[in-house]
């Protein structure tokens, strides 16, 4: 290893480290996959930007509307072209045209998982899938995709298909304009580089190394050990080396590995994680790596890639996602399905009207085979000549999803019994869900907080594992339980579905909005938080699970505008019926 | 089109591979639904699967890869490769079935056909990724065709229908959305990929990636000899297929396991016997044995248990305990 024996250089700071992520993406955008950049629309992002329109050279540089169509974003037939001249004209794609350069994808987390799909595949295969060509290949596609992510939670973030495939993650959110340092890098820089790659090495240990940091970071996927070794060589490439020096790997760490990050590699295994999977044999008898490796190396890498997690990560991680180690991946299912509302279905014959919108393409479509006959029929016509019967009408299915979100008091004066019939509901509602597709959610609070147990989910799997290993008792802090649930409500309502809140308490609050304990004050901010709830004009219920029904209970679900069911003998069944008579359609 | 990377390069994920062989040799197991992390090289495996398959005979210009009719003389054919055709989520149904040919019809005024996504997997693989996320209207389109082999277009103006013959192999991971349960009881084996945990496997995984990325040709060239041999096991395999013994005792363990599981329908047993034969044939055996039927067990079953739907993990754990109990330790 050339850099063996060097003194290391400073880790570089956050802003450097975007510097050199827009380099490599510039250097050889599909090598990569491309970059995932979470930073708010402002200077900082368009700093970066200019400098990779720079850095490109004049190679593509195009941006990708959120709403393309398919055919724009593939190529295929001019639809309009054609019909003017007669004969066939077909486009390029958005896809082809960026070939060798960079597909910008603005407000990237909102991107439907199957725009996602496609790009993804178009990563993986370097080429647009073409609709039309038997042969199964079309035009070339090497592209890198820079992810312009301005999501402001872990909730709100680029599909994992496509985020997966991006080997570079920055986040910049913390960075303003005050950090943007000077160019550092010239296009000429880029041009050696690209000359030098290709013949850059790597030593084994290397590999190594950054294949033992994705183990102590918790990275379940093949591909980022893969992207880091790819990085590694292009730092080099960068730096001028001819074969990848020990602050190439740590830096490709920093840059691939650390945003990945699902475990703090300093903590030992958590007592609640899942058991390691059966260990495959491996496939080599005698393994030569794990003996003489340098240690060094290892820890230097792994050092560099904990110094780069994003702060808040892990704690957000394991704040959200639960115990579940896979936290990160878990979305996909809940970020698509906002895409299903008013998603057209087609179209039919029809006349537009009455809230009907005319389908121009079916219409053409429709039309089209008919042109030459008409033609003849009408000679003196020119255009395109459509009759009343081609007119199609879009269909569109307006399914607004329900998600039911549980709020169960876990403290000592609900007791465990109460959790266990909480836990059942949901269960059944789960089982239910599966079938129609809704979704659940789960808060349960105790001590002085209200703690999200299970994010709004269709997951049986993620469910059953959140409900398992719920912890109960302690003092009651209602207040925060109600805020957190409208949060949580509005949430939900922004993607699109439809909340329905279920409390389950005994109404009996003893902890006040600021944690503080005392009946009188925390009882208070309950009844506020409980105002203010419907204020949002949300469908709630509350069933008060104590063994005689209280005043309070029913005084709360008053306030807060919610059905009141005491259920004093509450076990899951009936509770789960007690929530089919809120919900419609059930 | 980019070469695929070798089969036998594929370090470690043993079941994974199996599943893939045996569905390969008998098409009519019904193919495999692979659950696992991203990342594992669920793609890369089907598409180095199809590699290893001889090319097949297909008529020239055919839109369906259609196989040359032995009675029908002079028609012009060739050798065309296994197609992988990949379903993407977000597809259209137009794309999917096929759709009028637009340019043909706005051009020449001729009403064709332009075939879809299914003509295309035609005696080849169907791959969807994500197939728990795709939309329930394509889900209704897969599950009509699979069941009958043929692609029924009525729509348009347009009234045909033609062959679609494949093997579908579905991945996806739980933890984002179940599979529906039709759809699930429609693949014939389901296997569960991992990450390997260990360091030495995962290095080796991207030593060998990378090697590959770097230079394929010469990758594949080192592999070739390893691919070719498992490629003609799979060719010999399906040649013996037609002739290999059953016995009744095999069909009766097969039964008493099924029963045991109490599984629901007769899916699960005839799938169980076709893939204890297609690993017999693949093993170059003449006959079913019992640790055919025990090693196919797990992948044939552990999908169709009548059980609480929460309580998937413990599925293989009850395969393996009806198989203890009706085999023996």
């Amino acid at each position: 290893m050339s850099g063996a024996g060097a003194a290391i250089p400073e880790p570089p700071s956050l802003w450097q480290r975007a510097e050199i992520a827009i380099a490599l993406l510039a250097l050889d955008p599909a090598a990569l996959g491309g970059l995932s950049l979470r930073a708010p629309a402002g200077p900082v992002r368009e700093a970066l930007l200019a400098r990779l329109a720079r850095l490109l050279d004049g190679r593509p540089l195009r941006r990708l509307p959120a709403q393309i169509a398919d055919a724009r974003l593939h190529g295929g037939l001019d639809l309009a072209a054609t019909l003017a001249s007669g004969r066939p004209v077909s486009e390029r794609g958005l896809l082809a045209e960026s070939d060798g350069g960079v597909l910008v994808a603005a407000m990237a987390e909102r991107m439907e998982t199957g725009l996602a799909a496609r790009l993804a595949a178009v990563l993986d295969s370097g080429e647009v899938a073409a609709a039309r060509d038997l042969s199964g290949s079309g035009p070339l596609s090497r592209i890198g995709i820079l992810a312009l992510d301005e999501g402001a939670s872990l909730d709100e973030a680029p599909p994992p298909a496509l985020t997966e495939r991006l080997g570079l993650m920055l986040d910049l959110t913390g960075l303003s304009h005050r950090d943007i340092a000077p160019d550092g890098i010239d296009p000429a820089d880029l041009t050696d580089a690209r000359r030098r790659l290709p013949g850059i090495t790597i030593g084994d240990e290397a590999i190594e190394a950054l294949c033992a940091a994705c183990l102590a970071l918790g990275i379940g996927s093949g591909r980022a050990p893969l992207q880091a070794v790819k990085a590694a060589r292009m730092l080099a490439a960068l730096a001028g080396r001819e074969a990848v020096a020990q602050e190439d790997a740590a830096l490709a760490a920093a840059l691939v590995l650390a945003p990945r990050a699902t475990q703090n590699p300093a903590a030992s295994q958590p007592e609640d994680a899942p058991p390691p999977p059966p260990q495959p044999d491996p496939v080599e008898a005698e393994d030569p790596a794990a003996k003489d490796r340098p240690a060094e190396l290892d820890d230097l890498v792994l050092e560099a890639a904990r110094a780069a997690i994003p702060a808040g990560l892990l704690a957000q991680l394991l704040a959200q996602g639960g115990r579940s180690r896979a936290g990160t991946a878990g979305k996909a299912g809940l970020m698509q399905s906002s895409a299903l509302r008013g998603r057209s279905i087609g179209a039919r014959p029809g006349e537009t009207g009455r809230g009907a919108r005319l389908a121009i393409v079916e219409t053409l479509r429709a039309a089209a085979p008919w042109q030459t006959l008409r033609r003849r029929e009408q000679p003196d016509r020119s255009g395109l000549i459509i009759r009343r019967g081609d007119f199609r009408v879009a269909r569109y299915r307006q399914r607004s999803e329900t998600a039911t979100l549980f709020i169960v008091d876990a403290s000592g004066s609900s007791a465990l019994q109460r959790l266990a019939e909480a836990k059942g509901a949901v269960r059944l509602l789960l089982a239910e869900c599966y079938i129609r597709r809704d979704e659940v959610a789960l808060i349960a609070f105790r001590r002085r907080e209200a703690e999200l147990v299970l994010p709004p989910t269709r997951s049986l799997v993620a469910a059953e594992r959140a409900l398992a290993a719920l912890p109960a008792g302690g003092a009651t802090p209602l207040a925060t339980a109600i805020a957190a649930a409208a949060a949580l409500a509005e949430g939900v309502a922004r993607k699109g579905r439809t909340p329905a809140l279920v409390f389950m308490t005994d109404g009996r609050a003893n902890i006040d909005r600021d944690g503080q304990p005392g009946r009188v004050k925390a009882q208070e901010d309950a009844m506020q938080a409980a105002l203010a709830l419907r204020g949002a004009g949300l469908r709630a219920l509350l069933i008060d699970t104590s063994p005689q029904p209280q005043r309070q209970a029913a005084a709360l679900a008053q306030e807060m505008g919610a059905r009141y069911v005491p259920l004093p003998q509450a076990d899951a069944a009936s509770v789960g019926r007690a929530v089919g008579a809120l919900l419609p359609g059930r | 089109m980019a070469k695929p990377f070798p089969f036998s390069a594929i370090v470690a994920q043993e079941e994974m591979k199996r599943a893939l062989l045996l569905a390969a040799i008998d098409p009519s197991i019904g193919g495999v639904l692979i659950f696992g992390d991203r990342g594992t090289g669920k793609s890369t495996a089907v598409r180095a699967l199809a590699a290893l398959l001889p090319p097949m005979r297909a008529v020239v210009g055919d839109p369906y890869n259609r196989a040359p009719d032995p009675a029908a003389r002079g028609e012009k054919t060739h050798l065309v490769p296994v197609p992988v055709v990949d379903l993407p989520l977000g597809a259209t149904e137009d794309r999917v079935v096929g759709a009028l040919d637009l340019e043909k019809a706005l051009v020449s005024g001729e009403k064709a056909f332009q075939p879809g996504l299914l003509a295309r997997a035609h005696r080849g693989f169907l791959y969807i990724d994500e197939a728990n996320l795709l939309e329930d209207h394509l889900v209704d389109v897969l599950l009509d065709v699979a069941a009958s082999g043929e692609n029924v277009v009525e729509r348009e103006g347009l009234s045909l229908r033609h062959p679609a013959r494949f093997v579908l192999v579905g991945s996806g991971n739980p933890e984002e959305g179940e599979l529906r349960p039709q759809l699930l009881d429609r693949f014939g084996l389901s296997v569960e990929v991992t990450t390997p945990a260990d360091l030495p496997t995962r290095i080796e995984v991207v030593k060998r990636r990378d090697a590959f990325d770097r230079d394929p040709e010469g990758f594949i060239a080192l592999w070739r000899a390893k691919d070719a041999a498992l490629g003609r096991r799979l060719t010999a395999g399906r040649k013996r297929l037609p002739e290999l013994v059953t016995s009744d005792a095999a069909l009766h363990r097969a039964a008493e396991l099924c029963l045991h599981l109490g599984t629901d329908g007769l899916r699960g047993e005839l799938t169980l016997i076709r893939a204890a034969r297609a690993l017999a044939a693949l093993e170059g055996k003449a006959e079913v044995l019992d640790c055919h039927i025990r090693s196919v067990a797990p992948m044939a079953l552990r999908h169709r248990l009548r059980r609480n739907p929460l309580d998937e993990a413990r599925a293989t754990l009850r395969v393996d305990r009806a198989l203890t109990e009706v085999f023996g330790p």
